[in-house]
């Protein structure tokens, strides 16, 4: 359909992909209704949403990389691409600003609640001991020592936040290839490959962060269900951690187009739209350290453990 | 408006080749429809989808109308005989509010949004700024696909007992308050309609930046282009909250959160808030794509630049900068400190100065001008209107002390349909009939529009201003029964609603009509008045237009 074409814009054929999205946004929705409400079927139908939606990313995106290849993304398809992720992330920060706003009412202005932490139950103080008992977080509750994992956490990610910067300065200066050596030969990365060498360490970083977050998660001395701290303590850091995962995911596709070759110094627009993506991350982190965990548990008992 | 002269050379060229290459070969029927890419074809179907949406939105308020027509409770008991779920008369009274829920959500999400921003946002927005399609091609059309599951959830949800919340969803009846799957399907509902929305914006504003012709500055972008600018960019900073606030309630509701169960320490409140700051821009949403349309118009028909152009495209940024800062005034009743709500009132009515920046300046666009009653102008010069209307009852209700009084009264009522029914609303009859001929190639018949546009002008008013006198007098809103006193009003606007209802008789006979044996429509048939770049097209315009980009003439307009 480029015939007459005498633009750099990218003119696309039809395409059955967004349908094809769409139906399966569709049949995840409806599968976890289903699936909350016990229905029959709920859980099959929610993983067939999960796998078309996976399914539909996979085909769409490899078109993208298809036409990429085919030279389709000229310099203002590129700029159309970095336009695309900057906002896209922008609208991912005000989806945390929605759980760090939660956070903040509850302990800026905290209720005078009673936590048992034997019997996981919470109580509302209504006389006139309410005002002492308004404190955050909620009396009785335990906190994870910020000092411990998440402070290893946040290293962990600031750490993958320069990994990754490397990754990119070798890729733009050429730094690749180099004889096979050592236990860096042995999965295919060259002497002189500072790319795939910090890719390789970024994601193993992001695995590492996330191991360390799913066994604080089990170890947390408070349970997930009841009281506003850990309604929001979990969704907040979940989200994260969610959002880690993904961007773990989207490393790891370009640690893949790395080996195949994808990238050159001058067009590597994935690499730059994962780096970015990893960089939010980072920061929203940055922020749950600083107020959920620091800030936020202030001054209350931390869990020994 | 804009001066968009453009190079003759380079247009020249375009419009000789288009026939024999292949810029007109459509793609076959389901390559065409169901896979498209073409930012023209996917505003066609967001128009379609947004009439079938506003026919069910439409007759849902026809059963309202009729239900208030008299006190007592006639028809929801009938309703309840042909819906799944209980028989009695509670789960009739339950009914009536999955009818202002449903018709609430159908209006805003699958009408007002898709027409304004799918539809001639889609259709204009590229074509505006002399671009061949939107920066997106396919992710523009995952956007409107996933409105229809996202509608469909919403649709099947009274069949499923009916979600009863209101449109905003307010915590604790969306979550404890209504247990059933319903509540659930329109909260997915949303979500999928929020992610659609998202998409567009990204899509918009990245067209907007990078796509716009060689010489289309920012500041010469016809005020439509920056309405749809500043329309994005509230979409994508303030759906994304909504997201969040809804994700809670789905936790609360199923995983045994505590965000709003003060059980648990939760706050009410808090949803509140984060719909509301979602919720405010998203009434900006909605209206300022009409501003953009009667700006179009007002110049067309007066056959003059607008009044202002760059005070008015400056207005709409102030007016989307100022919406997300006052969002609490939709909460003056619920317990806010006397402080919070002097900041909101003062805020609230700063909103006024932009607004008047954008009412004088249409009024001044007229003056003096060559002014045509075609169609299109009358409902631009009825928006200015009934929008003002709208927006004086606004600047009352801003006031903290007074909503003491008018909180969730008809007066309110009244308001925010004065602003949306009959000033989005209008803005889209506005636009439909402007661009009518461009985006089918065959004109609307003058008569049957102005038939139209006049009985439809009498039935809103008769409809919505007694409102303002049954909220004055205390008639709550979200209630199906009233007391004796307030029946002449409420039954003198059912008959309003059949006078609007009988009007669409003849706009849908008009367009119908219009479509198959309307009058061949020229490139420009509004004449010199109508100077933006899709009257230098053919109508309809190619499959492909701009294949060879416009260069846009150098001279400043100011």
């Amino acid at each position: 359909m480029s015939g007459a074409k005498n633009h750099a814009y990218h003119i696309l054929p039809p395409d059955i992909a967004p349908i094809m999205g769409a139906l399966a946004g569709g049949v995840l929705a409806a599968g976890g209704i289903m699936w909350m409400h016990s229905a029959a079927y709920g859980g099959a139908v929610f993983f067939l949403g999960v796998a078309l939606v996976l399914a539909t990313m996979f085909l769409w995106w490899g078109k993208v990389l298809t036409e990429a290849k085919a030279g389709d993304h000229t310099p203002v398809v590129q700029l159309h691409l970095r336009y695309g992720m900057v906002l896209f992330i922008a609208s991912e920060v005000m989806f945390f600003v929605g759980w760090f706003w939660a956070f903040f009412d509850y302990s800026l202005f905290p209720r005078p609640l009673l936590y048992d932490a034997a019997t996981h139950t919470v109580s509302l103080v209504t006389d006139a001991g309410a005002a002492a008992a308004s404190t955050w977080p909620p009396k009785g509750m335990e906190v994870i020592d910020a000092f411990r994992f998440p402070l290893l956490n946040t290293l962990i990610l600031l750490l993958s936040g320069t990994t990754i910067t490397w990754s990119h300065h070798a890729l733009i200066h050429n730094q690749r290839g180099g004889a096979l050596k050592g236990l860096w030969g042995l999965i295919g990365v060259g002497e002189n490959d500072g790319v795939k060498k910090g890719l390789w360490l970024t994601i193993i970083l992001g695995l590492i962060f996330s191991s360390i977050q799913a066994y604080e998660y089990s170890e947390a001395p408070f349970p997930f269900k009841g009281i506003n701290y850990t309604s929001a303590f979990f969704m907040a850091t979940g989200f994260h951690g969610f959002h880690v995962m993904i961007g773990t995911i989207f490393l790891i596709v370009n640690l893949m187009r790395v080996y195949r070759g994808d990238f050159t110094p001058r067009q590597h627009f994935g690499f730059e739209a994962a780096a970015w993506y990893w960089h939010f991350v980072d920061v929203v982190w940055i922020f749950l350290f600083a107020t959920v965990y620091v800030w936020g548990g202030w001054g209350a008992p931390v869990h020994a453990g | 408006m804009t001066d968009t002269a453009l190079s003759g050379h380079a247009f020249e060229a375009h419009d000789h080749e288009h026939h024999h290459h292949d810029a007109d070969h459509k793609p076959g029927f389901f390559a065409r429809w169901f896979m498209s890419t073409n930012h023209k074809d996917i505003g066609t179907l967001y128009l379609i989808f947004a009439i079938f949406a506003g026919i069910i939105g439409g007759a849902i308020s026809g059963v309202m109308r009729a239900e208030l027509a008299h006190p007592g409770i006639q028809y929801l008991t009938v309703l309840a005989e042909y819906l799944p779920g209980d028989k009695n008369f509670d789960h009739a009274l339950h009914l009536w509010n999955v009818l202002i829920t449903a018709h609430g959500l159908i209006m805003v999400f699958f009408m007002v949004m898709p027409a304004m921003i799918g539809g001639f946002g889609n259709w204009f927005v590229p074509i505006m700024i002399g671009a061949p399609d939107m920066a997106f091609p396919r992710m523009n059309n995952i956007s409107f696909w996933l409105l229809i599951p996202s509608f469909t959830l919403l649709l099947l949800s009274p069949f499923f007992g009916g979600a009863g919340t209101g449109w905003t969803v307010y915590a604790p009846l969306s979550t404890y308050g209504e247990p059933g799957p319903s509540v659930d399907m329109a909260i997915l509902s949303l979500h999928l309609a929020g992610a659609s929305s998202i998409l567009g914006a990204i899509n918009f504003i990245t067209t907007i930046f990078n796509m716009r012709a060689p010489g289309m500055t920012l500041h010469k972008m016809p005020l439509f282009v920056w309405s749809v600018l500043v329309t994005a960019f509230l979409l994508l900073l303030s759906l994304p909250v909504l997201a969040a606030a809804i994700t809670m309630l789905l936790t609360d509701r199923n995983f045994g959160t505590t965000f709003f169960d003060p059980a648990g320490g939760g706050d009410p409140i808090l949803y509140q808030h984060l719909f509301w700051f979602f919720g405010h821009p998203e009434v900006y949403i909605m209206i300022l794509p009409g501003f953009g349309i009667v700006s179009q118009i007002l110049s067309t028909f007066s056959k003059k630049p607008i009044f202002g152009y760059l005070g008015m495209a400056y207005a709409m940024v102030a007016i989307g900068v100022v919406g997300f800062v006052v969002w609490a005034h939709h909460m003056f009743t619920t317990g806010l400190s006397v402080n919070t709500k002097m900041y909101f009132t003062a805020a609230t009515m700063v909103i006024a100065v932009p607004t008047g920046i954008k009412i004088f300046s249409w009024i001044a666009t007229m003056w003096g001008g060559s002014l045509s009653f075609k169609t299109p102008m009358v409902w631009a010069i009825g928006f200015i209107f009934m929008f003002t209307v709208g927006g004086v009852t606004g600047v009352v209700l801003a006031n903290g002390g007074i909503d003491d009084y008018m909180q969730d009264s008809y007066y309110v009522v009244a308001h925010f349909h004065y602003v949306l029914s009959l000033g989005a609303v209008f803005s889209l009859f506005a636009g439909f009939t402007y661009w009518f001929p461009k985006m089918s190639g065959r004109m609307l018949s003058e008569l049957l529009g102005q038939i139209h546009f006049w009985i439809f002008f009498a039935g809103v008013n008769m409809l919505f201003f007694p409102m303002h006198f049954l909220g004055l007098q205390n008639m709550q809103r979200r209630v199906p029964d009233y007391a004796d006193n307030l029946e002449y009003w409420n039954h003198f606007a059912t008959i309003g609603y059949m006078i609007m209802a009988g009007s669409m008789i003849v706009f849908f006979v008009n367009v119908i009509y219009s479509l198959f044996a309307g009058k061949k429509a020229g490139d420009n048939p509004w004449g010199e008045g109508a100077t933006t770049l899709e009257w230098t097209l053919s109508s309809p315009p190619p499959y492909h237009q701009f294949e060879t980009l416009p260069v846009i003439d150098g001279g400043d307009h100011h």
